[in-house]
């Protein structure tokens, strides 16, 4: 186990090391770069115009003169020493604006992945034992709408529905007067009164995914052999269902956290940007489009490794509730 | 390809003999049947995927011929009705006298002085009867022939809005069915692209196996590891500002299927490595047929089906991810409409509690996503129409 787990973590950090390449060429893809839109904006307000030393000098100042392989080593030796470059957007290290940022992105993910098992088990084992009632089909038609509607479609519903209803604006995680305050016990309470409403966007469409998958499989199971000759000697049903056949059908579901878990990092991105969460994905926004290089680099990495993390919670999880997998297979 | 054929009809030749007493055994047809044919009778037996396919078929046709069904010109501006809600069909008029066929009011523009606002009140005095095939605006249908005919709709001075119209008073209903243009067919293309690449190299992957298959797998798991609607949005921030909107478009789905492609190829890759050691590729090469000619010639075709399927199931994808990014306005860009790019007008929700239709559209994406997700389904369970 000690030695899959170290060269697992060897492959990752070789994963890691390409993201950064490959997110750091992609991110400069569009022409131009922060400084021309920056310049153009000062002539624009000031009306004076910027002389070519004053260019010269700000691109020295922000190392934009540098050819671009410089300047990610530049980044990279950043990411090292734990500051993660300069935001020009922000004229801040970026280490200081996602910190927070990343740690509320983590926490919604964590959160809507626990919501989603929450609503998947239950709804998931209901239906399948009891196929065709009232309450399977209610199920299967809320998994197929729910795999149909974009969670950002979702979110902006739901916004719709409290603003037309009641009145009240539900985006943001904070109330007003918590946005700047420092961490307290008043502020933690704020945001969990804001925290149910992304949470069970984000984990309607991994719900609806998961309770067909698990209803899919648990039917599978019960129709078994092993099944039948414990009914018949005379096994109470509780114990029948939950003993072997859900155990058997939770698999699927231990390695669906492999993709649910990098889904709704992802989806958190645009539901955060309807929503007007102070998560990364508004950020990431924000600073592709300014062309804020080393900010959007520094959180496609963050956002990267939460993903390559769920995987490998995932993987190791499914070694352990699964005793067939042994570590050769784990490796392919 | 003939030789599979072949080995098809000898094996439900040996079925018929095989499964005596099934009531199927006496309907000859079943066995005569070709592959496809069982397909589409399994198929035929998930309604709800039959409905898909029919709601499907009328979107498309829509797309297709869009100026016959919209009443209004989509780009034409009607600043006395911005932001107008959608005119109500009655078949009463005010002393309550029946009329068929059914007629709308024009609404009249009054501003509220308190709040400032606009609001509408239907013009009881001059009734517009709805007609079929009614003469409006002159356009070409399919670019080709001269015409004014259109579905239905009302004769000037009249003027119809089914949906509403937005801030600068376009035809919202007429917005919706040209945007269906472009988000119902990058879903084609995209997962056509995504299909090229996937096939292929998942094909390469599985049929070769060794290093080359390893080399793959660790490329796909690469992709898969950047969260996909952050590296959709980097990708769609690339593109350059001064392209025009063909060439936007054709940006927005190779951006679409750089990600899509790498499920098609797990899919491929496991497949071929089921099949590459069945008796009909080890006789294409000891033939001596070329590998790339095996690979699309006799590995592809024989699970064709479970191509489809997972094809049908990728469409829905692209068209939420073309919706998302346009939404986020950095996908399609007007005057260029997509159904994201109408759903701009949706994102600020003191809009859209004042003015509800401009949700509309998204109707349209949850119903053709649900469609596909149905047609998939369907596709699904009819894939292996022998089990």
């Amino acid at each position: 186990m000690a030695h899959y787990m170290l060269q697992r973590f060897i492959y990752l950090v070789f994963l890691l090391w390409l993201v950064t390449i490959v997110t750091f060429v992609v991110i400069q893809l569009p022409p131009g770069d922060y400084l021309s839109t920056y310049i153009s904006r000062l002539e624009q307000q000031a009306g004076d115009v910027v002389t070519e030393e004053m260019i010269q000098a700000l691109k020295a100042q922000y190392g934009l003169d540098l050819p671009m392989h410089q300047r990610y080593l530049k980044w990279l030796g950043s990411v090292f020493r734990g500051d993660f470059g300069f935001s020009y957007d922000w004229k801040k290290p970026v280490r200081e604006l996602i910190g927070e940022r990343l740690a509320l992105t983590f926490t919604v993910a964590i959160l809507s992945t626990l919501v989603t098992y929450l609503i998947a088990v239950p709804i998931g084992i209901y239906s399948a034992t009891h196929q065709y009632s009232l309450g399977d089909y209610i199920a299967t038609v809320w998994g197929f709408i729910g795999l149909s509607i974009p969670s950002f479609m979702l979110a902006l519903i739901l916004l719709f529905l409290a603003f037309k209803f009641f009145g009240v604006n539900l985006s943001g995680l904070f109330s007003p007067e918590y946005i700047d305050a420092p961490w307290s016990t008043g502020k933690v309470v704020d945001l969990l009164k804001h925290l149910p409403i992304p949470v069970l966007v984000l984990s309607m469409g991994g719900a609806a995914g998961l309770i067909r998958v698990l209803r899919a499989t648990l039917l599978d199971e019960l129709q078994k052999q092993y099944v039948v000759t414990a009914r018949a000697k005379g096994v109470s049903e509780a114990k029948l269902l939950f003993k072997y056949p859900v155990r058997v059908a939770l698999n699927p579901l231990v390695s669906n956290l492999a993709w649910l878990f990098p889904a709704l990092i992802s989806g958190d991105t645009i539901v955060a940007i309807v929503l007007g969460l102070p998560t990364a994905g508004p950020m990431l926004f924000r600073s592709l489009i300014t062309q804020d290089t080393f900010l959007t680099a520094s959180i496609l990495l963050f956002m990267t490794i939460l993903t390559v993390i769920g995987t490998t919670v995932s993987d190791i999880l499914l070694v352990i509730v699964d005793p067939r997998i042994r570590m050769e297979k784990g490796r392919e | 390809m003939s030789m599979f054929a072949a080995e098809e009809q000898e094996m439900s030749q040996v079925r018929t003999v095989q499964v005596p007493g099934q009531e199927d055994v006496y309907d000859e047809s079943y066995y005569l049947a070709s592959q496809w044919q069982l397909v589409w009778r399994k198929f035929r037996k998930h309604k709800l995927a039959l409905l898909g396919m029919v709601v499907l078929a009328i979107f498309y046709l829509m797309a297709i011929f869009a100026d016959f069904f919209a009443t209004n010109p989509y780009q034409q501006r009607y600043p006395e009705f911005a932001l107008s809600p959608p005119q109500k069909i009655h078949f009463f008029d005010e002393g309550g006298r029946f009329h068929f066929p059914p007629f709308v009011y024009v609404q009249k523009q009054t501003l509220d002085m308190k709040t400032l606002r606009r609001e509408y009140t239907e013009d009881t005095q001059v009734r517009y009867p709805l007609r079929l095939l009614v003469h409006g605006y002159p356009y070409k249908l399919l670019g080709l022939f001269e015409t004014d005919i259109h579905l239905v709709g009302v004769e000037a001075p009249g003027v119809y809005f089914p949906f509403g119209t937005d801030e600068f008073g376009r035809d919202i209903y007429a917005r919706t069915i040209f945007a269906s243009r472009i988000s119902l067919s990058i879903g084609f293309v995209g997962v056509i692209v995504g299909f090229v690449i996937g096939s292929l190299v998942g094909g390469v992957s599985g049929y070769f196996g060794g290093t080359v298959d390893l080399l793959i797998q660790r490329l796909i798991e690469f992709i898969i590891s950047i969260p996909t609607i952050p590296l959709w949005i980097a990708l769609a921030a690339a593109l350059p500002p001064y392209w025009t909107s063909v060439q936007v478009y054709f940006g927005i789905t190779v951006v679409l299927a750089t990600v899509g492609w790498t499920g098609l190829a797990r899919t491929v890759r496991g497949k071929i490595l089921e099949t590459r050691e069945a008796d009909f590729i080890m006789a294409a090469r000891i033939s001596n047929v070329p590998d790339f000619h095996i690979i699309v010639k006799h590995l592809l075709p024989s699970f064709a089906s479970y191509l489809i399927v997972s094809l049908t199931l990728g469409i829905p994808g692209m068209i939420l991810g073309e919706t998302a990014l346009s939404f986020l306005g950095i996908g399609i860009r007007p005057p260029a409409v997509s159904w994201g790019v109408l759903l701009q007008d949706a994102q600020n929700i003191r809009s859209v509690a004042q003015s509800p239709w401009l949700f509309i559209p998204a109707v349209f994406v949850v119903v053709a996503v649900l469609c596909f997700n149905f047609v998939g389904d369907g596709l699904r369970d009819a894939a292996d129409p022998y089990k």
